[in-house]
């Protein structure tokens, strides 16, 4: 079985983002990490290959930078990579970003497609669903467990008060929730095959995709701020700071 | 008038809470077509009408995954009836179809949005960044339009507005894109819900383990109140999804929001910073939480949990 990973570099969400003016692009450093949420997916990914006596290729969008966080993923014990890096992708859309995955999947050939949910920095929330289409495969979305095999492919489906069982035929696409499978950790040895595991570079002129985004951030304004209010140290008596406020809202 | 489409879908026996919402703002900007995912009722669609919708296209997928048949059959009527904005909400059903739907017509969506307008030009909408520090302003220049809009953004509001016309959206035949829905499973829930609650107790990091969260749960049980969490500890397998407030869990608006081991990321934040009053209690005075508390308390949840659900109980 071949499984295709949709993975992405993003800034790391423990620093503060900055904004390019003009542009209004979030500004990409080259020390990027790995989208914490594609973990599971990698991992996810991993497990199926394994079962099925698989290979699972990793495809990423965006500027590379070091590629560290392609690294990490490779060093969970993904076979490679294919990343797609171009001076036209910058700023692109939700569909732009799914046109150039969709290429470079259908380039690799695929049976199961797994990404994340939503991107921790973008958060359109829309991408696999885009790629299925443009790929005519079924979009199998939000799973919280998957078993694939013998051509087919069911989830248990996040709904809003529970859970769908959803089955296809493959190929397919499969978006997988945070928690979906307890991500590995890199080992020693996996960090040092990493190293070697082969990395595709390739641009817009070689997966033949012409993009042109339809929508751009116009500008950027500060929120009317929610005022900070009383802050106090808990001296053993702050739980009644609590309760009166809780009185003075009628909570209680 | 404008002619706005509005995707609505059917939780239990009603329209959604979040389609009754953008039925409120679309009526707003011009005349009002409901989109109405399934099974429908003479009842359903009153009340669709009564919110606004002046049509409805009921779209009854069956046991198909909605998101192939649904966006394919909606691309051909788009084409013939050219509708001025399509309006999602930002739910599961909803993001599947218009990510479907904007790659068939290979045009772009303006998802997470919080308001939406009509422009000259095309359409612009607001979107909160950085935790809802700012609001960045988005422009969209090509037809059709795609906008997916958070949940709680406006308000649902009955119109009085008269039954609908109700038309039905015939689905293509199966094809290589469908996934069908073998069964459903509801999970047991008990006291207030997240999204309804007047009162929500939540839990961070900050708990320290997973059994520290049933701290939580007593205090949402005095207080009658729901109880939630941040991603960090739904990710960490401590409370189930259906809990986890912020940017991709629900949006909540109660009257009081209380903040327990919670740093304040910006992923919870746009989550529930429109609280009418929160109350953080976190180890940590620079945590960012503390910025939009009415009241926070610099002190260790293990202390004032355990003590406030004692002074409560004693009431």
């Amino acid at each position: 079985m071949k499984v295709v990973v949709c993975v992405k570099q993003i800034p790391d969400p423990a620093t503060p983002y900055t904004i390019e003016e003009g542009t209004n692009w979030l500004v990409r450093t080259a020390d990027q990490v790995l989208d914490d949420t594609d973990r599971y997916g990698v991992e996810m990914g991993l497990q199926l290959a394994h079962a099925n006596e698989g290979t699972v290729t990793l495809v990423s969008m965006g500027p590379s930078g070091n590629a560290q966080g392609i690294r990490q993923a490779l060093a969970m014990g993904a076979d490679k990579a294919v990343l797609i890096e171009d001076d036209g992708l910058r700023g692109s859309d939700a569909l732009s970003t799914a046109r150039v995955l969709a290429a470079a999947i259908k380039g690799e050939g695929y049976d199961l497609v797994i990404a994340g949910t939503e991107s921790t920095d973008g958060y359109s929330g829309v991408v696999p669903q885009m790629i299925a289409e443009l790929l005519d495969a079924p979009a199998l979305t939000y799973a919280t467990s998957v078993e694939a095999g013998e051509g087919s492919v069911t989830i248990h489906r996040q709904t809003a008060d529970g859970y769908d069982v959803v089955e296809a035929s493959l190929p397919a696409v499969v978006s997988v929730t945070a928690g979906v499978v307890e991500p590995r950790y890199p080992t020693f040895k996996g960090i040092m095959d990493a190293k070697k595991k082969p990395v595709d570079n390739l641009t817009l002129a070689d997966l033949g995709v012409e993009i042109a985004s339809s929508q751009k951030v116009v500008s950027i304004t500060d929120a009317v701020e929610r005022t900070a209010g009383q802050i106090i140290e808990d001296d053993g008596e702050a739980h009644l700071a609590i309760v009166a406020l809780l009185e003075d809202r009628k909570v209680i | 008038m404008a002619d706005i489409w509005v995707f609505v879908e059917q939780v239990n026996d009603a329209p959604s809470a979040l389609g009754l919402e953008l039925l409120a703002k679309a009526r707003e900007m011009g005349d009002v077509t409901a989109l109405f995912l399934g099974e429908g009722s003479d009842q359903v669609f009153a009340t669709l009408g009564d919110h606004g919708a002046d049509s409805v296209v009921h779209i009854d997928a069956g046991d198909r995954l909605p998101s192939g048949p649904t966006a394919a059959a909606l691309a051909e009527k788009i084409a013939s009836d050219a509708p001025d904005l399509m309006i999602f909400g930002q739910a599961y059903n909803d993001r599947d179809v218009a990510g479907r739907l904007a790659a068939r017509l290979g045009v772009g969506v303006l998802s997470n949005a919080t308001d939406v307008r009509l422009t000259d030009s095309g359409v612009e909408t607001d979107h909160e960044v950085f935790g809802g520090a700012q609001i960045a302003t988005a422009e969209a220049t090509r037809r059709p339009f795609i906008v997916l809009v958070r949940p709680k953004s406006f308000v649902a509001e009955s119109a009085g507005g008269s039954a609908p016309d109700v038309t039905t959206l015939d689905l293509p035949d199966a094809g290589t894109s469908d996934a069908n829905v073998t069964a459903s499973h509801v999970e047991e829930r008990e006291g207030p819900q997240l999204g309804e609650a007047a009162v929500i107790v939540s839990g961070g990091r900050g708990l320290g383990s997973a059994e520290a969260y049933a701290m939580v749960e007593d205090v949402a049980k005095q207080l009658g109140a729901a109880s939630g969490a941040t991603r960090a500890i739904v990710d960490a397998g401590w409370v189930p999804y259906a809990k986890q407030v912020g940017q991709t869990g629900k949006t909540v608006k109660p009257d009081v929001y209380i903040a327990c081991g919670i740093s304040g990321a910006m992923q919870h934040l746009v989550g529930m910073k429109d609280s009418g009053t929160i109350i953080a209690i976190n180890k940590d005075p620079d945590a960012p939480i503390f910025s939009v508390a009415d009241l926070g308390v610099v002190g260790d949840v293990h202390q004032v949990l355990p003590k406030l659900v004692e002074a409560l109980q004693t009431r």
